[in-house]
């Protein structure tokens, strides 16, 4: 029992990592480095909470209608910084690295900004968390780790089914890696490279901010949760090394990911006894793994395990 | 986007053709830099009266009174304190730039700061204790030393394996930063006993002070500027770092050993990340916490790429940073808003910077108005 427990457990946080890495996978087969996906998850978190908040506090919206306008919402704000990150490395193809980080400082900022304001508006406590019992829609009635699977543990592994297949098995996934393999290749072959590039990016910053949301609402379902979206922003970029730039294969990653990430707070319920200070280095794991597996594909050096060629140079058609 | 408008019929000129500038007039470049920082900044206030209610005369009233106080006093406490994140940006800035000119992407100074500052206090903790206060020298110099191990631990393992079979390093080195943290937070649980993870402030190993706690570390990060300069701009391996930058073939062809260079720049980033660290510990904080470093390895990227990598000028893209935290960071006390509200203020500078970087390497060339034209848009839009 404590067993499948630990599973669930690791099963729904895992969804974080699976929505972020997703998104970031989409983005990286358009040649994009985002390095703003920590920034955009929190953007997600702030957009579809504050929706949430207003939504939630009136009483009389239906909770169906709740579910998807805070889905809603979380997706706005992330294609709208999946715009901002678009025109400023397409367009003006600033350097990916840094606009990466740029989005990221003023994303968890903007995002810390946001929930502080909440809190400081709302004198009887968040109003956003009693959304979650909506989104844990169908199981929100159990006491056991089964509630955590949620309309939005589904979503999740749907949209990253669904991104896997469009990326290896519709010609709209051939011309997206096209661009991110050698966008003067896909240009000349009459593929709009800008129009695939933007599509890519926004559409991945959606799915990534959608994570940001379930991480604050839905699997922690407390008013500080906030403040750790940033680790799982960067988690989520890791994720994507770990499942060599394939969808369906970071669903089984984020799996992974999740157990090792909760690891160390399940170890004594096995009858492991581990101090505090043990616990913190077992939250090492997912990096250490991550690194070893960057390690392994870069020696083993096969070509379908690498990241897109072109990926984090800005594309300039009168350089060729 | 004028550069990917596809034609189906007779060949027509784009609203828009952009070409690349071979070369620009420096002032004309600080003039566009300088109009995007201000073109952000009153966007930030116009923000922060939709935000907060702030009005923009207040805002920026209070903006600088964060930098410049209301007092003599305050002047002075809050200039100081200016001067030293300066210092601090700079010097860890300075540490990526090698790097970075190597077109080796080390986001990972977070770590390698921290790791380092980790190092010192450890000094500190297991040997403090063994070295007599005369000795005070002793115990700073194996605090100095265990730091640049530590830094340069950190930066040399992903540049091993960058140069022997090319692993990414942008997020080799960013994994490397949570390993750090968490490596940080595990020895903190150990060295306190109540297991509280509060440190508190280190009794021993404490640098020198001269006039104030800043003032060495502001000598020690100018005198690192001048070096990094010289290094880069004078020496052999800094020629070196430059070529394997702008093309690993051509620096094979010349007979540059590029491995055994990223290697060595590395190592030389690692000793600036170690000696920021070592500083931090030392000269200011006297503890270590997993917030230590608080952003400021990423930030210092942005730093160094601001300057264009150009050690000097890093001075003033660190001030630039520096200052608008300080000042927005008065706004977020005065108004009671979030602590994080500067980073929305500098994210928004950022943007403005980063964008304006393409009016300066890039040449826009609008359509002329000709008859034909005109005809051709008469038609409607069939032809786009």
């Amino acid at each position: 029992m404590k067993f499948l427990d630990f599973l669930l457990n690791a099963l729904a946080i895992g969804i974080t990592f699976l929505y972020g890495s997703t998104g970031e996978i989409i983005t990286e087969k358009a040649g994009h480095l985002n390095l703003g996906i920590p920034g955009i998850m929190g953007v997600g978190a702030a957009c579809g909470c504050a929706a949430l908040n207003v939504l939630c506090s009136t009483g009389t919206v239906p909770p169906a209608l709740i579910v998807i306008l805070g889905i809603l919402a979380a997706l706005a704000g992330g294609a709208l910084m999946g715009l901002l990150y678009s025109f400023l490395a397409v367009t003006l193809r600033s350097n990916q690295n840094v606009t990466g980080l740029a989005m990221t400082i003023f994303g968890i900022g903007l995002t810390k900004f946001v929930f502080n304001r909440i809190q400081q508006t709302s004198v009887d406590g968040v109003k956003y968390l009693i959304a979650k019992k909506y989104f844990r829609f169908p199981f929100a009635w159990s006491t056991t780790s089964l509630q955590y699977l949620g309309v939005m543990v589904f979503l999740g592994i749907a949209v990253a089914i669904v991104s896997s297949i469009i990326l290896s098995r519709t010609r709209v996934g051939l011309h997206l890696r096209a661009v991110g393999e050698s966008p003067a290749t896909a240009d000349a072959a009459g593929i709009n490279v800008t129009r695939y590039k933007y599509v890519a990016t926004i559409i991945g910053s959606a799915i990534a901010a959608l994570g940001g949301l379930f991480y604050v609402m839905d699997y922690s379902g407390s008013p500080e949760a906030y403040l750790s979206v940033e680790a799982m922003g960067w988690l989520s970029v890791a994720l994507v090394i770990f499942s060599l730039w394939r969808p369906y294969l970071s669903i089984i990653g984020s799996f992974a990911f999740g157990a090792l990430f909760i690891l160390g707070s399940f170890l004594p319920s096995f009858g492991l006894s581990v101090d505090v200070a043990t616990s913190n280095l077992v939250k090492t794991l997912p990096y250490v793994v991550t690194i070893i597996v960057l390690i392994i594909t870069s020696i083993r050096n096969r070509r379908e395990n690498q990241p897109p060629a072109s990926l984090g140079v800005s594309y300039f058609r009168e350089d060729r | 986007m004028a550069a990917t408008t596809k034609h189906s019929g007779a060949v027509k000129e784009p609203l828009i053709h952009i070409t690349r500038r071979s070369s620009m007039a420096p002032w004309k470049g600080i003039l566009i830099r300088a109009a995007a920082v201000v073109i952000a900044f009153l966007l930030s206030s116009v923000l922060a009266y939709l935000l907060i209610g702030a009005d923009p005369a207040n805002f920026l009233k209070k903006f600088f009174e964060g930098i410049f106080g209301v007092n003599a006093m305050s002047a002075n406490l809050r200039l100081w304190k200016l001067a030293k994140d300066t210092a601090i940006l700079l010097l860890i800035g300075l540490a990526l730039t090698p790097a970075f000119r190597m077109r080796f992407w080390n986001i990972g100074a977070e770590g390698q700061v921290l790791i380092s500052a980790l190092a010192a206090v450890a000094v500190v903790i297991y040997l403090g204790d063994k070295i007599p206060k005369e000795y005070n020298w002793l115990l700073l110099l194996l605090m100095l030393v265990a730091s640049l191990i530590a830094g340069v631990i950190w930066a040399v393992i992903p540049a091993i394996f960058k140069a022997l079979w090319n692993a990414n390093e942008t997020l080799f080195t960013l994994m490397m930063n949570y390993v750090a943290t968490y490596f940080v937070a595990y020895c903190l649980v150990k060295w306190t006993p109540d297991g509280s993870s509060v440190l508190g402030e280190l009794p021993k190993g404490h640098l020198p002070e001269l006039g104030n706690s800043y003032v060495l570390l502001i000598l020690v990060t100018l005198a690192s500027t001048v070096f990094m300069f010289v290094y880069l701009y004078y020496s052999q391996p800094g020629y070196e770092i430059s070529v394997v930058g702008e093309s690993q073939r051509t620096a094979r062809y010349i007979g540059v050993n590029v491995k055994k260079v990223i290697v060595r720049t590395m190592v030389l980033s690692g000793v600036l990340c170690g000696l920021a660290g070592f500083m931090m510990v030392a000269a200011l904080d006297h503890s270590v916490t997993v917030t230590s470093v608080g952003g400021r390895g990423f930030t210092a990227i942005i730093v160094a790429w601001l300057a264009k990598f150009n050690p000097f000028i890093m001075i003033l893209t660190a001030l630039l940073l520096a200052f608008l935290n300080q000042g927005a960071g008065q706004i977020a006390t005065k108004f009671g808003v979030s602590f994080a509200f500067p980073n929305v203020v500098i994210g928004i500078v950022l943007f403005f910077v980063i964008g304006c970087e393409f009016f300066i390497r890039y040449k826009l060339h609008f359509r002329k108005r000709t008859p034909a034209a005109d005809a051709d848009n008469g038609k409607g839009g069939a032809s786009l």
